[in-house]
């Protein structure tokens, strides 16, 4: 009788043990912790280069570096630095959720910013006071334009950020994927 | 027992602070109050004088300064003849040499604390804390400022409000000051951009008032009475929303601030942040974080409050409590083992428990929700229908 029993109970006993060390495992997968290094990702405008976001995710999980995505917010002449920006912060967060959305396909956990200043420069120079990194990763303007930085500012970091600097140009306008704000809704 | 203070808040001279509190003093008159004013600037405008008329006015006091006669308000008389509430007009006014304070809050702080209700008027340009912004706005600097505490201690504040143009009006056809002053005015402070921003410094200043008001009701110090501490409290449920988050010096905190700014918004409502800090000294690695959360705070404009204790529960409890929570969010509890959720409740559990009438809403990972089949249901795959090429 007790046989017959422990026959029933034990193997269930060891499913509901494997189970839960193998939904203990996906969790740690699904929320990989904070690696040593930090490579930043800044980005601005309304949408972000893909290709240049999992360039960044590459490095990061190659380094065992946790993706840094700063949106750099611009805050018009007449309004105080410190005040709110709820527009561009809707923007913001909804791109750096994109982001994170994107960051757990490649298990690389992210911890995001969001820098004011007056021009995309002065964020820049906010973010360099503000962050540690082993390394930066920026997007440059495409011939059309677009939000990504343009040669000055690209140049201005080059001579201003101490590190590496990894500045991405996709191949081709017609190539360039792109993640708005809507597509972590 | 100290007099109350109601002040009438304007944005600029004209918009019948004065008149308003003149009227509402025939009202408490006319109601069997002995009401008496101490101090009125009518400014020649008949309609304020007439509002004056049947009103006991306490004679003005006489002081010579330098060779020149001026007039005061004679304090001492007002505090002789001691009525129930007192019309003082001006509160940002310096008194002349000589006077008993140098300025006229000074007064009416000497009559309140003589029991007697004081009802009075101020510009928003003359608080002390919107002095350098309303120069800013204006390019005028006004030079008599009452210091915020006064208003802030206000028993009643009381916008006078009138559009710009509705001022404009009033100035051309002289209800504001004589024929003679009205151009110049017109040319420098009555301007439209300037009142209007003027306007909006008001309003928000009562908006703010208020705010502050409900916030340090309950617990607060005994500086209400106790029938408006019993009302205040009963307060925030009738207001509206407003929104808790608790956070942790932490990257995972972001999606909880993430999500409940974006609640906030839809729900047109202000957001607090708290971090119940443990004891113990911070290092290195959540200072930074902190400072980025500080940072994040003032982007979106929520509140970021710092509590030590070792108390969760009470310090949310608390929190909630003097600021109005409706709703409170956390993040996912972190994993706990069987014995753990045996003997302890979890932190959802424990809120629900010490905050009746409180929605406590989770935030969860969403991308770690269960993948939709794309043939099952095209566009809900996160990216891939969305990325334009």
């Amino acid at each position: 009788m007790v046989a017959d029993v422990l026959v029933t109970v034990v193997p269930l006993v060891l499913v509901a043990a494997a189970t839960w060390v193998a939904r203990g495992r996906r969790m740690r997968r699904a929320l990989p912790p904070p690696g040593p290094g930090r490579v930043l990702f800044p980005f601005r405008g309304r949408e972000l280069s893909v290709p240049a976001l999992e360039s960044a995710l590459r490095l990061a999980r190659a380094d065992d570096a946790t993706l840094v995505p700063v949106y750099l917010a611009e805050v018009p002449l007449h309004l105080s630095l410190d005040c709110a920006l709820p527009r561009q912060s809707a923007v913001a967060l909804a791109l750096l959720d994109a982001v994170e959305q994107r960051a757990r396909r490649f298990e690389v956990p992210v911890d995001a910013r969001i820098e004011k200043g007056r021009d995309a420069r002065h964020a820049l120079r906010q973010m360099l006071r503000h962050e540690r990194y082993d390394r930066i990763v920026l997007a440059a303007e495409t011939a059309a334009g677009g939000d990504g930085f343009t040669p000055a500012e690209t140049a201005w970091l080059l001579a201003n950020a101490p590190g590496e600097i990894v500045v991405l140009r996709p191949a081709r306008d017609a190539d360039v994927a792109t993640l708005t704000a809507s597509d972590a809704a | 027992m100290a007099g109350r203070l109601k002040v009438f808040l304007g944005m600029a001279a004209g918009v019948g602070k004065t008149y308003r509190m003149l009227q509402e003093g025939q009202a408490e008159a006319e109601s069997g109050r002995d009401v008496a004013i101490g101090w009125l600037e009518s400014h020649g405008r008949r309609e304020t004088a007439a509002q004056a008329v049947g009103l006991e006015v306490v004679p003005r006091l006489r002081v010579e300064h330098r060779g020149t006669q001026l007039e005061e308000m004679d304090l001492r008389a007002i505090l002789r003849r001691a009525p129930e509430l007192c019309l003082i007009d001006e509160l940002a006014h310096t008194n002349a040499p000589g006077s008993l304070h140098p300025k006229r809050f000074e007064d009416v702080a000497a009559v309140l604390a003589a029991g007697i209700d004081v009802s009075t008027t101020v510009n928003v340009q003359h608080l002390e804390s919107l002095n350098d912004q309303v120069a800013e706005l204006t390019a005028t600097r006004v030079r008599e400022t009452v210091p915020d505490e006064v208003l802030a201690g206000a028993d009643e504040l009381v916008l006078i409000d009138l559009t710009p143009e509705a001022l404009i009006e009033r100035l051309r056809a002289g209800k504001v000051y004589p024929a003679a002053r009205v151009e110049s005015a017109l040319n420098n402070f009555f301007k439209i951009e300037h009142l209007s921003a003027l306007r909006e410094v008001a309003l928000r200043q009562v908006a703010e008032e208020v705010e502050a008001k409900r916030v340090v009701s309950g617990p607060g110090p005994p500086r209400r009475r106790d029938e408006e501490r019993v009302l205040a409290s009963a307060a925030p449920a009738a207001i509206g929303e407003r929104l808790l988050a608790l956070v942790e010096p932490t990257p995972a905190s972001q999606r909880v601030v993430r999500r409940a700014w974006r609640s906030a918004q839809r729900l047109g409502t202000e957001l607090d942040l708290l971090w119940v800090q443990p004891p113990g000294s911070l290092d290195a690695g959540v200072a930074e974080q902190l400072d980025a959360l500080r940072r994040l705070a003032v982007v979106l404009g929520a509140h970021l409050l710092i509590e030590p204790s070792d108390d969760l529960v009470g310090t949310v409890r608390r929190i909630a409590h003097e600021r109005g929570t409706t709703y409170v969010l956390i993040g996912e509890p972190s994993r706990r083992g069987a014995l753990q959720r045996l003997l302890r409740p979890s932190l959802p559990s424990r809120l629900l428990e010490a905050l009746p009438g409180i929605d406590v809403r989770i935030v969860a990972d969403r991308t770690r929700r269960a993948a939709v089949p794309a043939s099952a249901a095209p566009g809900a795959s996160p990216f891939s229908p969305r990325e334009r090429r």
